[in-house]
């Protein structure tokens, strides 16, 4: 018999397990250690932490070496386990000029207060293959890091909150607040909790684009900066760094701080095209688990794109955005196609035979 | 060396490290009281709080977020893919299920208390302590023509499905056949459009006013519905256009030699010749294991 290949069961899917296992570990290169993923794959484990949205370094290290590196697969594997976890309650909210620091840019003023921080960045070296890495001393590069960390003067301790670049534009009036979607007062969702109803409600959205895909948003929001759409971004302010996560004991009622994630943000400036009234600026927001800055500044440029009261293209469309982005979703309907399909299959041979035996007789009335 | 064959079952995974059907309690209530709802409003898509599965979106999350919301001590669970019991993905998700809540499993359709199926409804009639439970991809039967959910929950809203007519009517109008092959459109209690997930046309009838619960859940898109027993189902047809079921053109199951079955159609590795057998194996099973090459009687049938 033909087709085979989807029937066997058990045994066939005890071998792929096997299969699969030989082709990671297969090899004679040292089996990689969580720690190391975690490690020196940070930004590997910060993708995987941001798609599977559970903040949780450890697991999302395990989730990429289980995964062989495959970041989709790696964050669907952390986020199956997400839904294992009891809700046990919210935080409170968080102020963001609080932000422990390692990384803090505008593009939109040259000085701002509290200067410009570069932080940790390739964006300014070359990409040229380091071919010195292939046979990385590990004794060596461990003293290097720990001259340098001995040669750096300590900074004057950095002030506590840095101060917004935005909130001098709303200061003087150049901001447009942001009315809500619905046009009524929103209650906070929960979108792990609650199916997307449309308009979505601020919180909702930005939910879903702080768990979505990174390529996918990036396409997206790329479709509306080339010309797609009509957000013509500055970034007002990019941070990367360490937010204090503050939570009320439920039992005595006393706000702790239970620990630290470490976040990028993203605040996008865009002129509104002024219907008559006094031109201002609109804000996008973007915020996402760990150090992921092409996520942050596509999530804020999408989040003020889909604020458009008129879509007029498929990145200023909310629900085409928002029911689009989310990797796990994506990626588990593309690849169920792989699933058999011959019943369905049938009914549509038997349509197609149907009309084309009616086209025959038709032509040929004497058939 | 290869690993050892259960290498898998000596990992420390234990099932115990899991609630009894991997949901959590709150999960399982949320689904339950939706359940409620959508019985209450037959084929009405109920918007629910769908949570990741271990298992792929599009893979039937949706189905067994259902199966695990409903599946206690006493079950006994099939589940099906394409009409087989067999096919890896049914046997993953079996698998799964076994594991979470160490159930009974079958594929004798008669046996089953709760089926989880995706594409096919049993050859066998259901009977009324039996629940079907389907894994839809596409909840949304005005998809076809309107692709903006706000847009479509108005359209139930107000049943206005004058655009699905007119879909079925141009098809008509350009090919002298209605074109749907499965996920054909079916009105439910006269008034709710559902999508039938993605079962053949030949399925269609045995919606309607079935004696079993039939329910239905989409994972990647969050909504749950359902058709009670006994409820009218009927598929969208014109006075002068019949509806039509798949036609086998009087071939039998070269299996078990049942007629009246949906056939798949397999082509021959040796001869390259075409030959049908039951897309439900497990009915195939029974009746060549009863020995009669023969359609079962409507009796037997009838269970």
């Amino acid at each position: 018999m033909g087709y085979v290949a989807v029937r066997g069961g058990a045994a066939a899917i005890e071998n792929a397990a096997q299969f699969s296992l030989v082709r990671r570990a297969g090899g004679d290169s040292n089996l990689l250690e969580p720690a190391q993923i975690r490690d020196q794959l940070h930004f590997a484990v910060d993708r995987v932490m941001g798609e599977g949205s559970l903040y949780a370094p450890d697991l999302a290290a395990l989730a990429f070496k289980q995964a062989a590196g495959d970041t989709l697969e790696a964050a669907f594997i952390l986020r199956a386990y997400r839904t294992t976890l009891p809700r046990l309650g919210y935080a409170e909210p968080i102020a963001t000029d609080a932000m422990r620091l390692i990384r803090r840019i505008s593009a939109a003023f040259k000085d701002i207060p509290g200067g410009q921080l570069l932080g940790p960045t390739s964006d300014y070296t070359l990409r040229l293959l380091d071919f010195d890495l292939q046979a990385e001393s590990s004794a060596r590069t461990r003293e290097a890091v720990a001259q340098l960390l001995k040669d750096t003067a300590p900074l004057a301790p950095l002030p506590e909150r840095f101060p917004k670049v935005v909130e001098m534009l709303r200061r003087e009036g150049l901001l447009a607040p942001r009315p809500a979607s619905s046009g009524k007062e929103e209650p906070l969702v929960d979108i792990t909790r609650q199916a997307l109803t449309f308009p979505a409600a601020r919180s909702a959205q930005l939910q879903s684009l702080a768990r979505g895909e990174t390529g996918g948003m990036l396409a997206l929001a790329y479709s509306n900066m080339r010309g797609y759409g009509s957000v013509h971004p500055v970034i007002g302010e990019l941070r990367v760094g360490y937010l204090p996560v503050p939570y009320k004991n439920p039992v005595s009622g006393v706000v702790e701080t239970i620990g630290e994630i470490l976040v990028t943000e993203a605040e996008v400036i865009s002129r509104i095209a002024d219907d008559g009234g006094p031109a201002v600026f609109s804000l996008g927001y973007g915020l996402c688990f760990g150090h992921n800055e092409t996520k942050a500044i596509a999530m804020a440029v999408l989040d003020r794109a889909i604020a458009a009261p008129e879509p007029a293209a498929p990145s200023e469309d909310q629900e085409f955005v928002l029911t689009h982005v989310d990797g796990i979703e994506s990626m588990g309907f593309c690849n169920h196609y792989k699933l058999p399909h011959y019943v369905t299959f049938q009914s549509e041979l038997d349509r197609l035979r149907n009309i084309q035996a009616e086209e025959t007789s038709a032509r040929d009335p004497l058939s | 060396m290869p690993p050892p064959a259960d290498w898998r079952d000596r990992l420390p995974t234990e099932g115990d490290r899991y609630a009894y059907g991997f949901l959590d309690e709150g999960a399982k209530r949320e689904i339950r009281r939706k359940l409620l709802k959508a019985v209450a409003i037959p084929g009405c898509q109920v918007a629910f709080g769908s949570r990741e599965m271990p298992i792929a979106r599009g893979w039937g999350t949706g189905g067994l977020q259902l199966t695990l919301a409903l599946i206690g001590p006493q079950d006994v669970l099939k589940v099906i893919d394409q009409g087989a019991d067999d096919s890896v993905n049914a046997v993953n998700i079996k698998r799964f299920v076994k594991r979470v809540t160490d159930a009974a499993l079958t594929t004798d359709t008669a046996a089953a208390t709760l089926i989880q199926t995706r594409h096919r409804i049993p050859e066998e009639p259901l009977r009324p302590h039996q629940v079907l439970v389907f894994q839809v991809p596409i909840p949304e039967p005005l998809r076809l023509v309107e692709p903006s959910e706000r847009t479509t929950r108005r359209m139930h809203a107000e049943a206005d499905y004058s655009r699905m007519w007119l879909y079925l009517y141009e098809d008509i109008v350009k090919f002298k056949a209605i074109t749907v092959g499965a996920r054909y459109p079916v009105m439910v209690n006269r008034r709710h459009l559902m999508d039938p997930s993605p079962i053949p046309r030949w399925d269609v009838p045995k919606l309607n006013r079935g004696e079993a619960l039939l329910l239905f859940c989409a994972g990647r898109e969050k909504r749950i519905y359902a058709v009670p027993p006994h409820t009218r189902v009927e598929p969208l047809a014109f006075e002068d256009f019949a509806f039509r079921v798949e036609a086998f053109d009087g071939r039998r199951c070269e299996r078990c030699g049942a007629a009246t079955t949906f056939l798949d159609e397999v082509v021959d590795d040796k001869t390259g010749r075409r030959v049908y057998s039951c897309s439900d194996t497990a009915f195939c099973d029974k009746i060549r294991r009863r020995g009669d090459r023969e359609t079962p009687s409507p009796e037997e049938k009838r269970g």
